[in-house]
């Protein structure tokens, strides 16, 4: 099949820029190793959460002074104008389902699942009700036999977490109807709430057990399918705010985020492949023609006029390091910055030290084009988002999904775009 | 090879994606998840069998596969633990008997009319679940008693046209050879000859039966028919897209064949919708569709997304005016091959495809397209709808199949209704 435009990757990076494509009419095909990221993150649009050791209170200024400081960071290729309308469009347009909450102006600050206040721009709204910063009373609800989750553990931090606003913060445990089974995950808990009602047992087993002005906490684990609707339902009947906290994987959230992107992807006629690789490019004249894509036998080249590389970082495979200390993009074998030289340190012993490899990635252009040596796009049809971009920290700046959300959209843009191109290049 | 696959379970780093779509581990607690069955329960497994019997309940349905983002096989590392543990425990004679379809249609066929009685009828089916262990409601095909091999004999394609050949599997031949003419005539529609080998079993549900010896013999009596064409450089075509997965991939990555015959049959084997696709890119598919005013859900069985080609039926279909496909997004329809009729485990199909009974029943449609056989008897008995092959679609409305406007239902697609 012939495409519009071929993106590699399915985490959130990915699915952004085939959906804003989609969207504007491009036909789309999405090619992945597997499914993305989204599974694994709490799904909220985290823009800047820190600089250094602080944290950042507001992430428009913050990421202004940012960029200023840092311009090989991955925004510091995407105008103001332009983060603003990514986050904006995501939010409005692309997840809906998730009612996301929030602003680029200050960030909320979420209890994590364990205590840890987060800070995040924006929030679905079934967890935006954890916000801390106005402090107040919670109490942190868990189920027995759901590993990972310990509501005493989540009240103690919180509430030693030195923050502002006073914050009392207590521990329920409660245990849900028996299902045979010893061990509960997330996904199996979120299947219950959608099959079982176990939304009506919560009620109950909470009534009359928590004060008008408390915020109750839950796992976010409220339902795959309904969990939004879940969580309003628990609202009312209990008259009470209540929040959902990210689980470790699988995020019943993240999982939702993907769902809801995939699914107006198929409404658009986009084409989704999972358990596939894409295996480089065929170029004529400088320009990617095709994007060779394995399947059961061997491989396909489907014709593209332009491509979106989403691949992620060292965790996803989309750059990796062998052991002989060869860094590389696995796709294109696409030119790398912030590597440092094979007898410099790759390494800092301590996990939380800052780490030479960590910013490593791809370098591009303002369109998001990578760039080789001389700043030259390596090929003119060719754009880069997320994880895959060199530049940013983003573990520790808690900037990941707010990079690829802004980055997929940049990315979809310049190819939907096109700066005009000056005078003296069209001459030549 | 056979080292590559058990070795990509050091590439897990647990972030429990397969867990999150395993169909079977959210409907029962009797099989825990793909990946501590799979990469974890594998480092101790060893030269032995594994210890614990759960991996027996993995369906087989490979998604874990599709969507491990870091490259684990873990389906296939799990259909090889299966096959270890039955070796040793010895096949149970139930499992024998329904992994050989060649040999249920061989003696069905000739007594089609009292098989089929005796498949339908309630006490039979108490007394097989009883003695044989197949479960009273499992959905059967009905013998069609004709096959297609037969049926093919008397057809004469039109000569000197390039040729295809069509591996057209079981279900075609005992079950569907009304299918199997459909395809025939959509691929002569578009200017083939259409070369029918004489055939039998694949070896696929001898593999997910745990049974790899007699499957390996399967599979490379299969190959050695089909292998003169391959080389001639014919494209050979399947509609069964477990069987044609079989020969693809599964012989080699499960079963650990790797001989020339079958690389060179694995090469030219194309899906029937990923063939006819593939023609239409090169502007050789005819498109003189008549209008098909129908809304119908399809569904992309798990084996058939197991051939990484997307889903060539949805792009073939909107080529028909007036035909509306609602793409479905449930992962599996429970049946698994043979999984779903054992009586142990066709409560868990069903469950594993209760989500998309209901969507199918959602849509309001009395019919539902969907690649595979077994998957299509599974949802006509779990929804009551028509299941067809999408090539039945494109039939219709290159008007194959004369007048007569939907044609009848073919007996086959006429399962057990559940309170049937």
């Amino acid at each position: 099949m012939n495409y519009d435009t071929v993106v590699i990757g399915a985490g959130l990076a990915g699915l952004t820029a085939a959906l804003r494509l989609t969207e504007q009419g491009q036909r789309v095909l999405v090619v992945a190793r597997g499914v993305g990221a989204t599974h694994l993150s709490p799904a909220t649009l985290d823009v800047l959460g820190y600089v250094g050791n602080t944290r950042v209170e507001s992430p428009a200024q913050s990421v202004a002074s940012l960029v200023a400081s840092t311009p090989d960071h991955p925004y510091g290729h995407v105008s103001e104008a332009q983060r603003g309308a990514a986050l904006a469009w995501f939010v409005t347009r692309a997840a809906t389902a998730l009612g996301y909450m929030g602003s680029v102006e200050e960030n909320l600050l979420l209890p994590t699942a364990l205590g840890v206040p987060k800070p995040a721009a924006f929030a679905p709204r079934t967890m935006a009700g954890g916000d801390l910063r106005a402090g107040g009373r919670f109490v942190f609800v868990g189920f027995k036999g759901f590993k990972d989750f310990h509501p005493t553990l989540i009240a103690g931090n919180v509430a030693r977490a030195g923050l502002a606003a006073p914050i009392a913060a207590r521990a329920l445990e409660l245990e849900p109807p028996a299902s045979g089974r010893g061990d509960l995950s997330g996904r199996v808990l979120a299947g219950r709430f959608d099959t079982e009602q176990l939304g009506d047992w919560l009620v109950s087993a909470l009534e009359g057990r928590v004060d008008p002005d408390e915020r109750i906490g839950v796992p976010a684990v409220l339902g795959l399918r309904s969990g939004d609707a879940a969580w309003q339902t628990l609202e009312q009947r209990l008259e009470r705010t209540v929040f959902e906290i990210p689980t470790l994987p699988p995020s019943i959230p993240g999982i939702r985020l993907f769902n809801a992107l995939t699914s107006a992807l198929r409404a658009g006629g986009a084409r989704v492949v999972l358990g596939v690789r894409a295996a480089g490019a065929r170029v004529e004249d400088g320009r990617i023609e095709a994007v060779a894509v394995t399947n059961a036998t061997g491989t396909v080249s489907h014709p593209t006029r332009s491509v979106v590389l989403a691949s992620g970082g060292f965790a996803s495979g989309g750059i990796e390091l062998d052991s002989f200390g060869v860094t590389r993009e696995t796709v294109f074998d696409l030119p790398l910055a912030g590597v440092p030289d094979t007898d410099h340190v790759h390494f800092e012993p301590g996990y939380f030290d800052s780490q030479p490899l960590a910013r490593a990635g791809v370098p591009t252009d303002d369109l998001l084009r990578p760039v080789g040596g001389g700043g030259r796009p390596v090929y003119p049809n060719l754009h880069a988002a997320g994880a895959t971009l060199g530049g940013a920290v983003p573990w520790k700046e808690k900037s990941g999904t707010g990079i690829s959300v802004i980055t997929g959209y940049a990315a979809a843009e310049a190819i939907l775009r096109p700066a005009p191109v000056p005078m003296s290049e069209s001459a030549r | 090879m056979n080292y590559l696959i058990r070795d990509s379970l050091d590439h897990c780093v647990k972030c429990t994606i397969c867990e999150t779509y395993c169909p079977v581990s959210q409907v029962t607690p009797l099989f825990p998840g793909p990946k501590y069955i799979g990469p974890q329960a594998e480092r101790y497994r060893g030269a032995g069998p594994s210890p614990d019997s759960s991996v027996d309940y993995c369906s087989g349905c490979g998604i874990c596969t599709q969507v491990c983002p870091q490259d684990v096989k873990i389906a296939e590392i799990n259909s090889r633990a299966r096959a270890k543990l039955w070796e040793k425990r010895g096949i149970p004679l139930r499992n024998q008997m329904i992994a050989r379809p060649t040999v249920i249609g061989r003696l069905g066929t000739p007594v089609a009319p009292i098989a089929n009685w005796a498949l339908h009828n309630r006490a039979v089916r108490r007394m097989v679940q009883r003695v044989v262990g197949v479960h009273r409601d499992a959905p059967m095909p009905s013998f069609a008693g004709r096959t297609f091999q037969r049926r093919s004999r008397t057809h004469h394609g039109p000569a000197g046209a390039p040729a295809v050949v069509y591996f057209h599997g079981c279900g075609t031949n005992y079950y569907e050879p009304i299918l199997g003419e459909m395809v025939v005539a959509v691929l002569e529609h578009n200017g083939f000859r259409v070369v029918v080998p004489p055939q039998d079993c694949c070896g696929l549900p001898l593999q997910s039966n745990g049974n790899f010896p007699a499957a390996r013999t399967y599979v490379r009596r299969l190959v050695g028919r089909l292998v003169p064409y391959a080389r001639e450089g014919l494209p050979i075509v399947a509609n069964s897209t477990s069987c044609g997965l079989m020969l693809k991939r599964e012989a080699n990555e499960i079963l650990g064949i790797e001989d020339d015959d079958l690389k060179v049959v694995s090469e030219s084997m194309y899906d029937l919708c990923e063939f006819l696709l593939r023609l239409h890119d090169r502007g050789a598919l005819r498109t003189d569709f008549a209008s098909l005013p129908l809304t119908v859900p399809y569904h992309a069985p798990c084996q058939q997304r197991g051939h990484g080609i997307g889903k060539p039926a949805l792009d073939l279909l909107a080529l028909v005016p007036d035909l509306t496909m609602i793409e479905l997004d449930a992962d599996c329809c429970g049946i698994a091959g043979t999984y779903g009729l054992k009586k142990e485990k066709y409560e868990i199909s069903m469950a594993v495809g209760k989500r998309l009974f209901d969507d199918i029943t959602a849509s309001g449609s009395d019919t539902a397209a969907c690649d595979s056989e077994t998957c299509r008897w599974q949802i006509a008995h779990g929804t009551g709808v028509t299941a067809v092959h999408p090539v039945e679609l494109l039939y219709r409305a290159y008007g194959l199949g004369g007048r007569r406007q939907p044609g009848p239902v073919p007996a086959a697609h006429r399962a057990t209704p559940v309170n049937g």
